[in-house]
This record gives C-alpha cells, sequence and structure tokens, in this order.
C-alpha cells in the first residue's frame, strides 16, 4: 500500500560535483571522533578518561539528565585526546584505534519475542539511541515517550545528497531488520517516504509513501506535515536511514558495525565518488588529496544547506553522509549587485539561470550581499510546502513570543525544513539560527 | 580593478573603528559595497546564498522605472512644444524634457541619499539601498513645475518623517515617494494642481489659443467628459501629467520587467486592476453623473493609476506580508481610487490618497490573515483532540 504525494513548492539549487555511483579507495583514518556539538538536546559527561581503552561499543558520553543515553565508541581503540574548549566544554573524544576488532557483545538472539522496553533497553546500551530524534524540536528522543508514529525518509532531495539507495546497496534485508525493531517501538504507524523508483519500494511492515518534487521533498518534517502534521502535544520519532542499517546489523549479529558509506560531494573535488569508512573518520582521510586546490576550499560535513563548516583536522559529523567541499569565495566582486552573473545561480529571474534549466553551478560560501532589515515578501512561501507562514514565525522567534510560536507552528519545523528560506534570502537573515534559538526558548520554558 | 581594490584596501583601516574617519565609516561602507559586493562568507547556516540581495531588487526596480522616466523626459519637451507652438523633433523634444527633469533627480538622490548617509552614520548602520529607488520615484510623481527648494523640502520630510524615525529601509508603515508626494499636495497646494503647474513654463507664460494645460482628471472635475483626451493620447501619455505618470504604455513594460523578474507582485498589480474596475462598472450601472458614466477602464489609463498600481502599490516593505492579504490590500487600492475620483470631487487624484490609507491598513489585513492562519491550524489540533 503506498500512495504519491506531489511536493510543487521548493528549490533544487543545481550544483556541479555530484557523486558518481561508485565506490572508491580511501584511507582509513588514523583516528575516530565523537563531537558533542553534533548532538541536540544533549548534555555530555564523560564516561571514559584519556588512555582508556575502548571497544567498538564502549560508551565514551553520556547525557547528565538522561544517564542512560550514551554515546559509544565506533571502534577498537585507545582514548587518545579529550578536547575541551571555552568553560572547559567538551570538543570532541578522540579515539586512535589498534586494528583489534573487539565488540561489545549485545544479547539480541530473541530480539522478535522481546517485548518492547528490553528493545529499548539494547538501542540505548548500544549507543544507537541518539540516532533516534523526536519531533517537535528535532532533540535526542525521551527513552520514556510513547511516539504516535515513526518517520523516516528514506531518499535525500538536498544539494548533491547521496542516493540512498545505492548507500544501502546489497544491505536491503539488513534494512528490512530495521525497520521490524523500529516497528516495534511505537503503537502507531511506521513511515518510510522515498521517490517512486526507489528500489526499497519493496520493504514490508512499514507505510510507504513516495514523494514526488524539489527539495526540501525530502526533509522529513515535510514529509509528515504532508502525511499527518504534528499538533501541541504530540511527539514523533524520526531517524535517519544510515542509522536504520545500524540497528539493522546490531539485531543481526548482535554486533555493533558502524560502517558507512559516504558522497563525496562538491565542485572542488577532482572525482566525485562514494566512500566507504567508519562513524566519525577524520576529514582528511576522506578528502585527502581529492580535491582541486584552485581556490581556497570550505569543506562542509552535510549538505550546503543544513552541514557544518569543518576543516581536514576535524571529523565527519555523527548524522552526516556526506561532505561538499566548495569554493570559499571571500572575494569582492566588482560592482557585482549589477553584474549579469551568468555563472551563479539564483531562484530570482533577476538573474538568468531560470533560462538555462540544465546547467550546474559552482556556488561559493559568499553571501553575494550584505544582511538587510526584511524588504522582499513572499519569497520563503515559494520554496516551503507546509502551511506555515514562515515569515510570521521568525518574526514571533525574534520577538521572544512564546504563545505566537505555538500558534504559528514551531512544533513543526527544525532548520533543515526552513534551510531553503534562508538560501532565497534576499535580506539575508539566518534563518536556521534565529529557528533554533527559538526552539531552544520553547524547549526551556516548557520543559 | 585590482589597482582600485587596493586603493580601497588601504583606505579602510582609517574608516574603520579607531581610525582617523570613523566617523565616516558608514559612508566609506556604502562607498566600497557599492563598487564590490563584500567578501562576506556564511558563518551559519547555509553555506551558500542566492546570487540576489537588496542591491540587485532596486536596480532591477531602477530599471522597470526607466521606460516611463524616457517617456516622461520626451513628454515635457511635446507638452512644453504644443502649449507654446514650439516645433521640435523627437530628440529636441526628448533633451529639452531631460535638462528639465535632471535637476529634480539630482536633488532628490541629493537630499534624500545625503539623510540616509547621515542616519545610518548617527546609527553606527550600514546604508541601505530604499532610497535608490524612492528618489527616482518622487520626481517621476510630480509635476514639473515644482520649485527645487521644494522638492528638497518634500524629500526631507519624507525621508525623515516617513522612513528614519521608524528605523530606516523595511521598517516604514507608509511608502516613502508618497508621503513626499502628500506633503507638497497639502503644504503646497497651489504647486500641485490646477492646470498651470503640469507643463514647463506654463506658469510664466501665456501658451497659445485654445491650449489647456489640465490633465484628463481635472478637465473632467471642471469641464465635461466630452474634452476628454483620446483613449489613444491616454494609454500612450501624450497628456499633460505628472511627469512619469502619464503613458500608461511605458508603465506597463516596466510592470512587465517587474513580474517576469518576481521582483514586484503580479497579485498586488492584478488586484488592483480588478478592484477599480469592479467599483467602475458598478458606477457605469447607476451612471446618475457624467462621472460615475465615464467607463470603467478610463480610470486604468487616467491620472496616477497605473503608475501607483505598479510602482507604488507594490512596494514590499508597506504592501501586506502575507500572499492573501495582498489580494484584499490590491482590491481594496482599486476600489478606493475609483470611489475617491468620483465621490470626493476636491480631489481628482485618487490614488495617492488610496495607496496610503492602504498602507495604513496593510498591517490589519495582515493580522486578519495571520489570525484567520492561526485559527485553521488550531481547528485542526481540535478536530484531531475529539477524534
Amino acid at each position: 500500500m503506498s500512495n504519491t504525494i506531489k511536493i510543487k513548492k521548493g528549490l533544487d539549487i543545481r550544483l556541479k560535483g555530484k557523486a558518481e555511483l561508485v565506490i572508491r579507495a580511501t584511507k582509513q583514518s588514523a583516528t575516530f571522533a565523537i563531537k558533542p556539538s553534533d548532538f541536540k538536546g544533549f548534555f555530555p559527561k564523560l564516561s571514559v578518561k584519556t588512555d582508556d581503552i575502548v571497544k567498538a561499543g564502549t560508551p565514551l558520553l553520556y547525557d547528565k539528565f538522561n544517564p542512560e543515553i550514551v554515546v559509544v565508541s565506533p571502534v577498537h581503540g585507545r582514548v587518545a585526546f579529550i578536547n575541551r574548549g571555552d568553560q572547559r566544554k567538551i570538543m570532541n573524544v578522540v579515539i586512535e584505534p589498534d586494528g583489534k576488532e573487539e565488540f561489545e557483545e549485545f544479547p539480541v538472539a530473541n530480539w522478535k519475542e522481546t517485548e518492547r522496553d528490553s528493545i529499548i533497553k539494547l538501542l540505548l546500551n548500544s549507543g544507537l539511541w541518539p540516532f533516534i530524534i523526536q519531533r517537535p524540536f528535532g532533540i535526542i528522543a525521551k527513552p520514556t515517550d510513547q511516539p504516535r508514529d515513526i518517520f523516516i525518509s528514506g531518499f535525500d532531495s538536498a544539494p548533491l545528497s547521496p542516493e540512498i539507495d545505492f548507500i544501502i546497496g546489497d544491505e536491503t534485508p539488513t534494512f528490512q531488520i530495521g525497520l521490524d525493531v523500529l516497528a516495534k517501538l511505537t503503537t502507531g504507524k511506521l513511515y518510510l517516504g522515498l521517490r517512486p523508483a526507489s528500489k526499497l519500494s519493496k520493504l514490508s511492515g512499514v507505510q510507504i509513501n513516495h514523494f514526488e518534487g524539489p527539495h526540501p521533498a525530502s526533509a522529513v518534517g515535510i514529509q509528515i506535515h504532508n502525511l499527518k502534521p504534528l499538533n501541541k502535544g504530540d511527539i514523533v520519532w524520526t531517524i535517519n536511514p544510515q542509522a536504520v542499517l545500524f540497528i539493522g546489523r546490531l539485531f543481526k549479529t548482535g554486533k555493533l558495525d558502524f560502517s558507512q558509506t559516504i558522497a563525496l560531494t562538491g565542485s572542488e573535488v577532482i572525482a566525485p565518488c562514494y566512500l566507504k569508512t567508519i562513524l566519525g573518520s577524520e576529514i582528511n582521510s576522506l578528502v585527502d588529496e581529492k580535491t582541486k586546490n584552485e581556490v581556497t576550499e570550505r569543506i562542509i560535513s552535510g549538505n550546503v544547506l543544513t552541514g557544518t563548516k569543518t576543516d581536514r583536522s576535524d571529523y565527519l559529523g555523527f548524522y552526516h553522509n556526506q561532505i561538499t567541499v566548495i569554493p570559499e569565495g571571500n572575494e569582492y566582486e566588482f560592482v557585482g549587485w549589477a553584474m549579469p552573473r551568468l555563472n551563479k545561480f539564483s531562484m530570482s529571474h533577476a538573474y538568468f539561470s531560470w533560462l538555462m534549466p540544465g546547467k550546474t553551478y559552482r556556488a561559493d560560501a559568499n553571501l553575494n550581499g550584505e544582511e538587510r532589515a526584511y524588504v522582499m515578501t513572499g519569497q520563503y512561501e515559494k520554496v516551503l510546502p507546509m502551511d506555515i507562514l514562515p515569515v510570521h514565525l521568525i518574526k514571533s522567534i525574534l520577538a521572544d513570543d512564546i504563545d505566537k510560536m505555538e500558534q504559528l507552528g514551531i512544533y513543526e519545523v527544525i532548520e533543515e525544513d526552513l534551510a531553503l528560506c534562508e538560501y532565497v534570502c534576499t535580506s539575508k537573515t539566518e534563518v536556521q539560527k534565529i529557528l533554533r534559538k527559538g526552539i531552544n526558548l520553547v524547549v526551556k520554558e516548557l520543559g | 580593478m585590482k589597482t582600485l581594490r587596493k586603493y580601497i584596501d588601504n583606505k579602510k583601516p582609517l574608516f574603520q573603528k579607531g581610525g582617523k574617519f570613523s566617523k565616516l565609516g558608514s559612508t566609506f561602507g556604502a562607498f566600497e559595497t557599492f563598487l564590490f559586493t563584500p567578501n562576506h562568507t556564511s558563518k551559519s547556516g547555509v553555506h551558500i546564498h542566492d546570487s540576489i540581495d537588496l542591491k540587485r531588487t532596486m536596480i532591477v526596480v531602477v530599471v522597470a522605472l526607466i521606460p516611463a522616466l524616457l517617456f516622461g523626459s520626451w513628454n515635457i519637451g511635446y507638452q512644453n512644444g504644443l502649449a507654446f507652438g514650439i516645433e521640435r523633433g523627437l530628440f529636441e523634444n526628448f533633451f529639452f524634457g531631460f535638462l528639465k527633469l535632471l535637476p529634480l533627480i539630482v536633488v532628490s538622490y541629493g537630499v534624500g541619499l545625503g539623510i540616509e548617509f547621515i542616519s545610518a552614520q548617527i546609527r553606527g548602520h550600514e546604508v541601505s539601498e530604499g532610497f535608490l529607488v524612492t528618489g527616482i520615484l518622487i520626481p517621476l510623481i510630480l509635476p514639473v513645475n515644482i520649485p527645487l527648494w521644494m522638492l528638497a523640502l518634500a524629500v526631507a520630510f519624507a525621508v525623515i518623517f516617513g522612513k528614519e524615525i521608524f528605523g530606516g529601509t523595511g521598517y516604514n508603515i507608509m511608502n516613502v515617494a508618497l508621503i513626499a508626494r502628500a506633503f507638497l499636495f497639502f503644504a503646497y497646494p497651489s504647486h500641485m494642481s490646477g492646470d498651470k503647474v503640469w507643463i514647463f513654463d506654463l506658469n510664466n507664460k501665456v501658451p497659445v489659443d485654445g491650449f489647456s494645460g489640465a490633465t484628463p482628471l481635472a478637465q473632467l472635475a471642471q469641464e465635461s467628459s466630452t474634452k476628454l483626451a483620446s483613449i489613444h493620447d491616454m494609454f500612450f501619455g501624450f497628456i499633460p501629467g505628472s511627469i512619469g505618470e502619464t503613458s500608461t504604455f511605458a508603465i506597463l513594460i516596466g510592470a512587465a520587467i517587474l513580474i517576469f523578474t518576481g521582483i514586484g507582485s503580479w497579485k498586488i498589480m492584478l488586484s488592483t486592476v480588478i478592484g477599480a474596475l469592479s467599483i467602475g462598472l458598478i458606477c457605469n450601472i447607476f451612471a446618475i453623473n457624467e462621472y460615475m458614466a465615464l467607463p470603467a477602464y478610463y480610470h486604468l489609463l487616467m491620472g496616477g493609476f497605473a503608475f501607483g498600481a505598479v510602482f507604488m502599490a507594490t512596494d514590499p516593505v508597506t504592501a501586506p506580508h502575507t500572499e492573501k492579504g495582498k489580494w484584499v490590500y490590491g482590491f481594496l487600492i482599486g476600489a478606493l481610487v475609483v470611489l475617491i475620483r468620483i465621490f470626493n470631487p476636491a480631489y481628482p487624484e485618487g490614488m495617492m490618497l488610496a495607496i496610503l490609507l492602504m498602507n495604513i491598513w496593510a498591517t490589519l489585513i495582515d493580522y486578519f490573515v495571520v489570525e484567520g492562519h492561526i485559527k485553521r491550524r488550531m481547528k485542526r489540533f481540535t478536530i484531531k483532540g475529539n477524534a
């Protein structure tokens, strides 16, 4: 049973550097790291000290308020560094692998007969729990909650995003196990959003919906809104397809296997392709000498809309399965505002990219203008396929008006849903930053 | 360009904090960013941004105004020739008019930008681009005989009390260009209406026999519709009137540019026309006097209707910010214009007042649209809650 939903509003930003569907060789990362800043709604406390030996699956961090939520080491090795920033904030925990293949063992033999509670316990102990994200707010789910439904977006429509079908490869049966496990966590439905042509459409025990149309069709918030909108008091859980695979592997073998296939993309990559790696790898081992080095490069963990700016010494984000390398663009452009800018993409017809529908672009990180007060109207609405007034929501956040935020739908959105609004903004408003500020305020006020 | 960039980079520290001329930082920044799009890159959120910015947006509007501006220049010469029986060629008419228009534009930009720069400086802000458009709009909606000092006064009033006291571009509640016009209209009515003001020099010299400098709206108010200019003349703009507003044709070219680039709201333009036509047709049905009998579509060609609908009503800051609100807003502007013209003979021109009034209502329209939106969302909640 499936139905097709057409997303009409949105925008596909056509960039150069989509990954070719091949897996190329890559160096084994010298170190692996977990970065607490990747986790929303998680207050990190250390479970290890420097020089401790950890197995793949040994907890490194736990949450101050929910100590049963832990983040585990992806590999066997030694805790090499615990880097701290301002006010002794933990920046990352770095593991130096020693080549041993030792895993924490988890009792999964009879999981089909086990209760929901024991499955949750298994997910918590194995460190896979932080992959389960709750809506509203886009924070790590609370194990004590009963989610109305669980939503998975089984494709990615963001610029240059990896093909999820390709990443799953021949592990579809494992993916199915992951889905079966998740189905036990809710009394509601398990939803999987796919492109109509996806080979995952044959999976069972899950409500499959097909989505057509431009980005943000793959954003899980958009899918929830178009299938069964979230109201005040509702809680649903979401999880990304990569993590469904991790769960599937755990329940298949009883061991954690954090190997993942990621896409190396972007205009500055010589030959964009897929790489096999392990969660938490160092960026340098993945990017290596695969970029052009023509200009100052910006390396992004994730995609250009929602990813995090990193550098070679940093590590791939916990939730990311993509690296994008684009020009930094920290250059001046002579009377740029008056130029035809034939090599720049724009949704606006004030430039000409709309006349060249097949062309792809080498976009850089330049703001292409200065920040201003809101002047133009109706732009955000064109790229947000939701029954939400985005500008009014953002303004209610700027005014710290929690009642209005609630009424205007802050429960339904997180950063990725509004990322395109930020992209198209004439006034260069920092939409995602403002939205997170609003969400944090609501979380704080409402507990 | 590299030498210029180097020169700017050299001088920049002087204007930054602690520099000798740090008090002129905003001014320096305005010129610098005018010459070079800055090298700022994204710090949070999305890593790439659309190429569009406020400078580009504003420049597109200025480009859209060029047809009206060119035609307006020519028409100054042409009307002057008609009035005094002087024969001129196409280019002579144009240059005659252009030389009359140029001082108005220079004064408008000079005074307006001067105030913008000073107030940005006082607040320590960047200079916003809003006045790039306002500065050219103001001369185009004035009669050619307006004295320069009056123009300067009106621009100063409009920029200070219409915009800067609210916080600058993006925060004003009424259209700045129209505030300038309204200021002149009420402060110096003799320079803003009547038969003498629309044609260059007509206030000083005696025209040839039988020439009347009255605009079609004034003709309608004073005399009768029998003397009205032909539809052809009104559409192409061979009539007396404010500099930029006479040619509906030139304005439509501008409208096409605004709509194709997506910078002007077609919803507002269309609904303004619909509003004017509907009220015009209703009046036609009753047709008790000449005004009401005037075919509804005449209203679209006369006075400032077209210019107002395309360039003034669509100002995104003072129009409603919701898409539904834009329909209501446009419709009410169109309806009000015709109502003011027909039922308020004291002001033959209704466009300025209709838009200013609706500017004030725009917030209210938005309020109802947003409340309706919230109610619908809440309803979704209760239906679900009962189920």
